[in-house]
């Protein structure tokens, strides 16, 4: 669904093209020309410093141009489990948020159809989460489930969690915030397409004497796949692109660092533009490589 | 980014419930488990989404001294004095904050509705390019804008500063925009643009009486969403701010260190705004829908 609102050819309106033409030129230069300059050469900028080589005798963060893709062998030797960790956990957090999400989803989508308000009052709390701050709604549950925290302490009294456990700084942590986080982005695509579902699709089912659960697994998630791949593919990429929930000021610990991480840490402190461009470059790729392959195996392709 | 656009269409109050058909009642009543065990679910789900909201908003109202982690007791002081703490660090991160968002937003929300509606109303070649490059944006992730931005901005010498986040959100800011706006040009009749030049008006005229006021819903989403999201933008905006303070900058650089309560109001404040305009939105779209029906 997320895709197809830029493939969908709207049937164009076909009136006096020639004239009309020069119209949609002046409609479009402007943004593409915009996007071109800030989103285009920029990558190729990424590309380009990715392959740069330190400045002989020059000070910390002085390149100069050059094919060093050494730089890449360097990268991944030094920062191979921060990027398996990067697409790990990002990995586990989609998961969840679909099995967190669907139940939802399905509920606003589908049997809260009799009750539009309800519906409507539903997603606006599933948004909610989005009007307030990223940043601090992150540090709550940090706060919220620290060592000396309320959760935690009455969970050890109740020997339900070892008394030198800890939940912040731990891959847990990361992943239970990179969940929470983007929980709506999984919600809202997989409610799209589950409020378009005809429930009389489900009741045939039944009627052919299917159960419950096959008439789930044959029937409901076929019809919801759009939503389903829009919606992982929606928490996937922030998910594993992300340096905040793994950093140290906030669930992460030195043991969670993700490729956000160390992109930020060599592009902003250290100076070393061209490793932290060649893991960018990694990361989008892999990203790419990851989606279209994932788009092509659940048989979407026409949602790109 | 669909789920984007549709938060987009949830602010702007495009989530009109369809009228459809209903449906034939179901020949039998079965007890399913699904009938209580499901909204026991969505009702937790939504507590479990909600906490770190309510926490926030509680922990505004703490007696803190510096740091905001154990609760002190309650005092109105911070919702009052705002600006007090740390000489008005923290509303001049928020001032910032809304300059840069106001003003990416009405670029992006410009160029991304003159896209939207070229998208949807002319046949060009090149389509499927654009597209892709409308599209990309929005999958690739934000540590990977933010680092080619900078990347750019340091290989043609310019230094960092509102200026530059002003661009680089922008950019982001676009494509969501042609995906919203998008979905309101579609939906739109041209017969009652055909109407208008059957009546001599002119283009401009067509456009700006016509076309406009009935894409306005749409737009205006798109600009609440586009502010929403340069907003609370923290990833792109570390990269290529320099020395310039933003809201969610500042609690970034403040995490270490203990953030003061007088960040949890802002923050507050911004969602009890944000919730007021989404509702009355959804209202008045309730109402004209209603108004609809009834003629």
């Amino acid at each position: 669904m997320a895709f197809a609102a830029f493939a969908t050819q709207a049937a164009p309106v076909e009136a006096a093209p020639r004239r009309r033409s020069r119209m949609a030129l002046f409609l479009l230069l402007p943004g593409i020309l915009y996007l071109v300059l800030f989103f285009l050469t920029p990558l190729i900028s990424l590309l380009l410093t990715s392959l740069q080589a330190p400045r002989e005798f020059g000070d910390i963060g002085q390149y100069d141009y050059a094919f060093n893709w050494q730089n890449y062998v360097t990268v991944i030797d030094d920062y191979l489990p921060h990027i398996l960790r990067s697409f790990g956990y990002a990995l586990a957090a989609t998961v969840f948020a679909l099995l967190f999400s669907y139940p939802l989803a399905y509920f606003i989508g589908v049997k809260a159809r009799r009750w539009p308000l309800l519906q409507s009052l539903m997603l606006v709390l599933v948004i909610a989460p989005f009007f307030i701050s990223f940043l601090l709604r992150t540090l709550a549950w940090k706060q919220i489930l620290s060592d000396e925290s309320v959760v935690i302490t009455s969970l050890k009294a109740l020997s339900l969690l070892a008394p030198d456990a800890h939940f912040t700084g731990t891959p847990v942590a990361v992943i239970f915030g990179l969940t929470y986080n983007f929980i709506p982005f999984m919600t809202l695509p997989l409610y799209s397409a589950l409020e378009r579902l005809d429930t009389r699709y489900l009741e045939a089912g039944s009627d052919l004497y299917a159960g419950p659960f096959t008439v789930f697994r044959k029937v409901t998630v076929p019809l919801s796949m759009p939503g389903i791949v829009a919606g992982t593919l929606l928490t996937f990429i922030p998910a594993a692109g992300d340096y905040i929930n793994a950093s140290r000021d906030f669930l992460g610990g030195p043991d969670t660092q993700m490729m956000g991480n160390v992109i930020e840490a060599n592009f902003l402190v250290l100076l070393n533009y061209p490793a932290a461009a060649a893991l960018s470059i990694i990361l989008m790729a892999v990203i790419l490589i990851m989606v279209s392959i994932y788009v092509k195996r659940s048989g979407t392709e026409d949602l790109l | 980014m669909s789920g984007e656009a549709q938060a987009g269409a949830v602010v702007g109050g495009l989530v009109e419930t369809e009228q459809r058909p209903t449906p034939p009642r179901p020949r039998r009543t079965r007890v399913t488990l699904g009938s209580w065990l499901l909204p026991l679910y969505v009702i937790l789900a939504f507590i479990f989404l909600l906490i770190p909201i309510i926490y926030t908003f509680v922990f505004s109202f703490n007696d803190s001294i510096k740091s905001n982690i154990a609760w002190r007791g309650f005092t109105l002081d911070k919702w009052l004095n705002v600006c007090a703490v740390q000489n008005g660090a923290v509303c001049e991160a928020f001032g910032n904050s809304m300059l840069i968002g106001v003003v990416a937003t009405v670029i992006a929300t410009t160029l991304g509705t003159m896209i939207a509606i070229a998208l949807v109303r002319y046949r060009f070649k090149a389509r499927s390019a654009i597209s892709l490059l409308l599209f990309l944006p929005m999958a690739t992730p934000e540590v990977v804008l933010g680092a080619g931005l900078a990347a750019q901005f340091l290989a043609v010498g310019v230094p960092k500063d509102m200026i530059t986040i002003i661009i680089a959100h922008t950019m982001f800011c676009i494509s969501f925009v042609v995906v919203t706006v998008k979905a309101r040009v579609a939906s739109l009749d041209p017969a009652l643009e055909e109407a208008g030049r059957d009546l001599y008006g002119a283009p401009q005229q067509v456009f700006w009486r016509i076309t406009f006021p009935l894409l306005l819903p749409g737009v205006l989403a798109a600009a609440l969403l586009s502010f929403a999201l340069s907003f609370d933008d923290f990833i792109i905006t570390n990269f290529n701010s320099g020395s310039v303070m933003t809201f969610p900058k500042y609690v970034y650089v403040s995490a270490s260190r203990g953030i003061p309560a007088e960040a949890n109001v802002v923050a507050s404040a911004v969602f009890i705004l944000a919730l007021v305009i989404v509702v009355a939105a959804q209202v008045s779209s309730a109402a004209r829908a209603k108004r609809l029906a009834r003629r």
